[in-house]
C-alpha cells in the first residue's frame, strides 16, 4: 500500500483493527517517508529502529481495544520521553536524556501508539517560524523556503508532509494553531488544565498547554481524547469530566450562536484574511448556526500583555539551565563565569531576548508597572470572554493575520514576528480552548486557517463546530512533495 | 523587681544605648517528605540519596504541595496565637546558586499562610510579650561543600526542597537573654505541637538576626544589620553582643551605620559585612505559576485546632493551679515537653496519697543531676516514671527516709529497678516502731549520762548529738521524726 501515509489516523486505526494493515506496514511507511523527507528538517531525533521493533511486537500480540493500536507517532521535542534525547530545540539540552516520560506522551503510548521520533521546534517553544531552533529551521511542505510556523513547526510540517499520521504540539501563545494554519492542518489548544504539563519542558507555566495536531477534525478529537487527563502531578491540572470527544463528535450545530468579535479586524490585515473570515461566517450559517457580532474590547492589549507575562515566567523557568546538573556546560573561571558562559553559549538569541525582557519586567521598581499591570489586563481580557459567552456559544476569528512567510523574512524584526500571534494569544491568556482549521488558500496558494474559540472545558463544542465547517469547506491541502526528488 | 534592674544597655561615657532585635527563625517542618516532593527528609543520609527529579529541577518537573506540611504550619500558627490566612500564595524567589537547582526558591512573599501572633516569655523580672509578624512556608536549598576538593565545589541536594517555616518576630526583643528565652520558647511550642524537632545541631532551627541600636529612651529605630544564618543560641547571643557594640562604637565616633547583611564568624567572634544594601539581590518575586493559591477552609483550620495539645503556657497555668507549684517550678517542668510528660506520669503513678512538691524537688534535683552527668534527655531517663513515683511514695509514707532514698535512687539507675524491692532486699526499711526506738534511745541516754545532764542544764545544742547517735545506732534507718519526738520526751 503506497498510500498508507496519506490515510488519516481514523482510517489507519480502522485498517489496523480490520487487519488490512499491520502496525509494521504503517510504521514502515511513515519511516520510509520520514527518511525521504530529511530536507524538511522536521525531526531532531528519530527512533525508527526501536519503532519498528515495537510495531513488530504489537503485531505479534495486538490489542485492538486500544485507541491508537500500533499507530506510529512523532512528537514535539518539548515532551520528555524516557531514554530518548529531549532537547526543546536548544543547545543547552543537546545531550539531555530524560529518565522519565511526560504524562501526555505516556497517555499516548498507553493507548498503543509507537514513538517515531522527536520533532523540531523553536528553542524552548519561543518563536513563530521554527527559525530559533538550535537544530536549524524547518521547511514547510507547502512550499520551498516557506516557514511552517512555530513553535510547533516540526510537528506541523510532519503532519502536513505525512511523516506522522498525527502529532502533539504545545501552545503558549499560538504555537499549535499558527503552524496548523500555515500548513493547512487542524490544531487544537485545549483549555488550560485539560492536559497535564508534567514532563513538558516549561516555557510559560500559566499559558503552556499540549494539544493535538492532525489532518482532520476527527483525528484531532480522537487524539485529544487520549492526551487529556487529570494528573495529580500537575497542580494546575483540572479534575473535570472529560468526554469521548471522537465518539460524541457531531456536525449538527444547528441553533448554535457564534460570536464575531469586531476587534479582530486589525489594521493592515490583508483582504484575503477578511474574505476568508466572511466565508467562514457563511459556512457557519450554512450549517444552521447563527452568527452574532460581539465585542472583546481589550483585545488590542493582549499581545503586549502576553509579551510581559510569558517572558517573565520564562526567565524564571529557564533559570534551571545553569550548567550545574545536566545539559550543556561551558568552562568558567568560577561559578558566575561558568553560568554566564553556559547560558550565553547554550541559549540562542530569541531565548536570551525573552529572558532579558522577563528579568526586566520582574525587577523591583518595574514589577508593578509591568508584571502586575499585565496580570490585571489579563483578568480584563478573560472578563471580555466571560461577558461574550453570556451571549454566544463560541467565537470565530481568523487564526493568523497572514499566511505563511518566507524563511528569513522576519528574523530581524521581532515585533513583526510577534504580531503573528495577535489572534491566538488572547485565548491562552484567558485559558480557553481554541482550534484552528484550514479554511482556504491565499493568492499564492498558501493555506489559511480559521480559529474557533470555546468556553472553558467546552472542547466538544468547538470540535463539533470545526467538524461541521470542515465538511462545508472541503479543504484540500496542496502537497506537491517538492522536497522529495 | 523593677524592670529597670535587668535592662540590657550598652554604656559609653555619658550615653546609654538600647538594643533592638528581631529574629527570622527558620524551623524545619517535622515531616517525612519534602514540601513539594515525596523524597525523604531524614537527616544524615549519604549525599544526594534523597533527591527526586523535582528536587533536582529536571525539565518539566512540577511541584505538588505536601498537605501535611501545610497542616504543620497552620498548627504552629495556632500555637503562636496567630491569625491563620485562609488564602496564601507561593512565590518564586529568583537567584542563581549551585545548590539551588531551580534557580529560584519557592517561598511565600506577600501572602503568608500565617499572619500576626504573639509569644509570651517568662523573664526573671516578669512576663514579656513578643509579637510575631508572620510565618510562611518555603523550601530549603541544597548544600554546597567547598572543602572536599581544591578545584571543585560539591553539591548535596538532600536538603533541597525540605519544608521550612520562617517565623518572623517583630523587633520586640531587647537583649541576648530575651533572644535566648524567645528561641527556647518557640522551640518548646513547636516540640509540644510536633511541628519541628528543634534540633539545632542538625540545623532544624536557625535564625537570621536583625540588630539595631538607639539611644535609651528614643522611639525611633536605628539602622539595622542582618546577621545571616546563625545556628546556635550561644552564637546568636555572641553575635548580637558584638554587633550591638560595633554599632554603638560607630555612632560614638560620629559615623553612620550602613544597612547591610553580615556574617558571624564563630572562630573570631565577630560579624563582618557580606553585602551592602546596594548589592542586595533583586529576587524578582512573583507568584509561582506552577502552584495555585493555597486555600484552606474554616473547617480545615477548626479540625487542626481540635488537634492542638495543651501548650506550655496553659500547662504552666494548670500546674500552678492544680498542683500548687510556684511559677518557677512550673516553668522548669513545662519548658520541655518530655519533662512535662515525665512529671505528669509520675503524678498519675503516685496515686491518691501523693506529695507533688516532693516529686518536683526530686525531679529537678536528683533526676536532673543524673541526666546531666550521663548526658541524657529525660525521654531516655534510666529511671521510669513508674518506679520514680514508687520511690517518692516510699519517702512520703515513711517507709524510707530522704537520705536512704538517695541510696535507693542510685541503685535504681542501673536497670530501672523497683525501689520497693531494693528496700526489701537491702533491708533499708525505716524503723518506725516506737517501742524499738524507745529501747534504742534509752540505751543511748544511759550510755551518755553526763551529756544528758548537760542538756537538761540548758546545753540545747546537744540534742543534735543524741539524734546523730540514734541514727547511727539504727544504721540510718530510724524514722528521724520519731527519734525527735521520743528524745524530747525522754531527755
Amino acid at each position: 500500500m503506497s498510500d498508507i501515509t496519506k490515510q488519516s489516523l481514523t482510517e489507519l486505526v480502522e485498517n489496523i483493527e480490520n487487519k488490512k494493515l499491520s502496525s509494521t506496514d504503517v510504521t514502515k511507511a511513515f519511516i520510509d517517508r520520514s527518511e525521504k523527507s530529511e530536507k524538511l528538517n522536521a525531526y531532531i531525533t528519530n527512533d525508527f529502529t526501536s519503532a519498528l521493533d515495537k510495531a513488530k511486537k504489537f503485531d505479534q500480540k495486538p490489542n485492538f481495544d486500544l485507541k491508537l493500536p500500533g499507530i506510529p507517532m512523532a512528537v514535539k521535542d518539548l515532551f520528555c520521553t524516557k531514554n530518548i534525547k529531549t532537547t526543546a530545540g536548544s543547545k543547552i539540552l543537546n545531550n539531555f536524556i530524560p529518565t522519565y516520560e511526560s504524562t501526555v506522551t505516556e497517555n499516548i503510548w498507553n493507548e498503543g501508539a509507537i514513538l517515531l521520533g522527536k520533532l523540531n521546534c523553536d528553542e524552548f517553544a519561543m518563536g513563530s517560524s521554527n527559525e530559533t531552533s538550535f537544530f536549524g529551521n524547518v521547511q514547510s511542505p507547502i512550499d520551498k523556503n516557506l516557514v511552517p510556523g512555530g513553535s510547533s513547526g516540526g510537528s506541523a510540517s510532519a503532519v502536513a508532509g505525512q511523516l506522522t499520521p498525527v502529532t502533539i504540539g504545545t501552545d503558549t501563545g499560538g504555537s499549535i494553531r499558527q503552524p496548523a494554519s500555515f500548513t493547512g492542518i487542524v490544531g487544537l489548544k485545549p483549555t488550560y488544565g485539560s492536559c497535564s504539563r508534567y514532563g513538558i519542558v516549561a516555557f510559560a507555566s500559566s499559558l503552556d498547554q499540549a494539544g493535538p495536531m492532525a489532518q482532520n477534525v476527527k483525528d484531532c478529537a480522537l487524539l485529544h481524547e487520549v492526551i487529556s487527563s487529570y494528573d495529580p502531578k500537575d497542580s494546575t491540572s483540572i479534575d473535570f469530566k472529560r468526554k469521548h470527544y471522537s465518539k460524541e463528535l457531531t456536525n449538527n450545530i444547528k441553533g448554535k450562536k457564534i460570536g464575531i468579535p469586531k476587534e479582530y479586524r486589525v489594521d493592515g490585515m490583508p483582504k484575503e484574511i477578511e474574505d476568508l473570515w466572511q466565508k467562514g461566517i457563511q459556512y457557519i450559517k450554512d450549517c444552521g448556526a447563527e452568527t452574532i457580532d460581539i465585542s472583546l474590547p481589550n483585545t488590542s492589549y493582549a499581545l503586549p500583555t502576553y509579551y510581559i507575562v510569558a517572558p517573565a515566567e520564562a526567565s524564571s523557568n529557564l533559570a534551571r539551565y545553569d550548567g550545574v546538573k545536566y545539559g550543556f556546560r561551558a568552562k568558567g573561571e568560577n561559578l558566575i563565569d561558568m553560568y554566564e558562559r553556559t547560558r550565553s553559549e547554550g541559549f540562542g538569541a530569541e531565548v536570551q531576548r525573552r529572558i532579558m525582557i522577563g528579568t526586566y519586567v520582574l525587577s523591583s521598581g518595574y514589577y508593578d508597572a509591568y508584571y502586575l499591570k499585565a496580570q490585571k489586563v489579563r483578568k480584563l481580557i478573560k472578563n471580555d470572554f466571560d461577558e461574550a459567552y453570556k451571549k454566544v456559544d463560541a467565537i470565530l476569528t481568523p487564526s493568523t493575520p497572514s499566511s505563511a512567510f518566507k524563511i528569513g523574512e522576519k528574523t530581524n524584526d521581532p515585533v513583526s514576528m510577534y504580531l503573528n500571534d495577535i489572534f491566538t494569544v488572547p485565548v491562552n491568556l484567558a485559558g480557553l480552548p481554541g482550534i484552528s482549521i484550514p479554511a482556504g488558500h491565499d493568492s499564492k496558494g498558501y493555506p489559511l486557517g480559521l480559529q474557533i474559540i470555546g468556553k472553558a472545558f467546552d472542547e466538544q463544542n468547538i470540535l463539533n463546530i470545526a467538524y461541521a465547517m470542515e465538511e462545508k469547506i472541503n479543504f484540500k491541502n496542496k502537497i506537491t512533495d517538492w522536497w522529495i526528488k | 523587681m523593677s524592670k529597670k534592674d535587668s535592662e540590657y544597655l550598652i554604656n559609653r561615657k555619658d550615653n546609654q544605648y538600647e538594643v533592638v532585635i528581631g529574629l527570622e527563625v527558620h524551623a524545619q517542618v517535622l515531616s517525612e517528605s519534602k514540601l513539594f516532593s515525596a523524597s525523604s527528609t531524614k537527616f544524615g543520609a549519604e549525599p544526594n540519596t534523597q533527591v527526586s527529579l523535582v528536587d533536582a529541577a529536571f525539565p518539566g518537573m512540577l511541584p505538588v504541595i505536601n498537605e501535611f506540611c501545610v497542616k504543620q504550619a497552620i498548627k504552629t500558627g495556632i500555637g503562636l496565637n496567630a491569625k491563620i490566612n485562609k488564602r496564601s500564595v507561593f512565590d518564586r524567589k529568583n537567584y542563581f546558586y549551585a545548590d539551588l537547582p531551580q534557580g529560584y526558591q519557592i517561598s511565600q512573599f506577600k501572602d503568608p499562610i500565617v499572619g500576626e501572633g504573639k509569644v509570651i516569655l517568662d523573664m526573671p523580672n516578669g512576663q514579656k510579650e513578643v509579637g510575631i509578624e508572620r510565618l510562611h512556608l518555603e523550601q530549603d536549598a541544597g548544600k554546597s561543600i567547598h572543602d572536599l576538593d581544591p578545584q571543585n565545589t560539591f553539591v548535596d541536594l538532600n536538603r533541597s526542597g525540605v519544608a521550612l517555616m520562617e517565623i518572623v518576630s517583630k523587633p520586640d526583643l531587647r537583649s541576648p537573654d530575651e533572644v535566648n528565652v524567645y528561641i527556647k520558647k518557640l522551640r518548646s511550642i513547636m516540640r509540644y505541637l510536633g511541628t519541628c524537632d528543634g534540633n539545632m545541631q542538625e540545623g532544624s532551627l536557625r535564625a537570621d538576626v536583625n540588630v539595631s541600636v538607639r539611644p535609651k529612651g528614643s522611639k525611633e529605630f536605628g539602622t539595622r544589620c542582618e546577621i545571616k544564618n546563625v545556628n546556635s543560641i550561644k552564637f546568636m547571643q555572641m553575635a548580637i553582643e558584638y554587633e550591638a557594640n560595633r554599632q554603638v562604637d560607630l555612632i560614638e565616633e560620629g559615623k553612620t551605620i550602613d544597612q547591610e547583611t553580615r556574617l558571624f564568624d564563630t572562630k573570631k567572634n565577630e560579624t563582618r559585612s557580606m553585602r551592602s544594601k546596594e548589592d542586595a539581590h533583586d529576587y524578582r518575586y512573583f507568584p509561582d505559576p506552577d502552584l495555585l493559591p493555597l486555600e484552606v477552609s474554616e473547617k480545615f483550620i477548626e479540625e487542626l485546632k481540635n488537634d492542638i495539645p495543651e501548650l506550655p503556657d496553659d500547662k504552666k497555668k494548670r500546674f500552678i493551679e492544680e498542683f500548687k507549684l510556684s511559677s518557677y517550678e512550673a516553668n522548669i517542668l513545662v519548658s520541655d515537653i518530655d519533662t512535662a510528660k515525665y512529671f505528669e506520669e509520675v503524678v498519675v503513678k503516685m496515686g491518691k496519697n501523693k506529695d507533688i512538691k516532693l516529686a518536683v524537688n526530686w525531679i529537678t534535683g536528683e533526676l536532673f543531676a543524673v541526666l546531666n552527668s550521663k548526658g541524657l534527655e529525660i525521654s531516655q531517663s534510666p529511671v521510669s516514671a513508674k518506679n520514680f513515683a514508687i520511690l517518692i511514695n516510699l519517702i512520703k509514707n515513711g517507709t524510707i527516709s530522704g537520705k536512704i532514698a538517695k541510696t535507693v535512687f542510685e541503685l535504681m539507675i542501673d536497670g530501672d529497678k523497683d525501689p520497693q524491692k531494693i528496700v526489701e532486699e537491702k533491708g533499708l526499711k525505716q524503723q518506725s516502731d516506737p517501742k524499738a526506738l524507745e529501747a534504742l534511745i534509752d540505751k543511748i541516754i544511759n550510755d551518755n549520762r553526763e551529756k544528758a545532764i548537760e542538756y537538761k542544764q540548758g546545753k540545747e545544742k546537744l540534742f543534735g548529738f543524741f539524734v546523730g547517735q540514734a541514727m547511727k545506732a539504727s544504721g540510718g534507718k530510724a524514722n528521724p521524726q520519731l527519734i525527735n519526738e521520743i528524745l524530747k520526751k525522754k531527755l
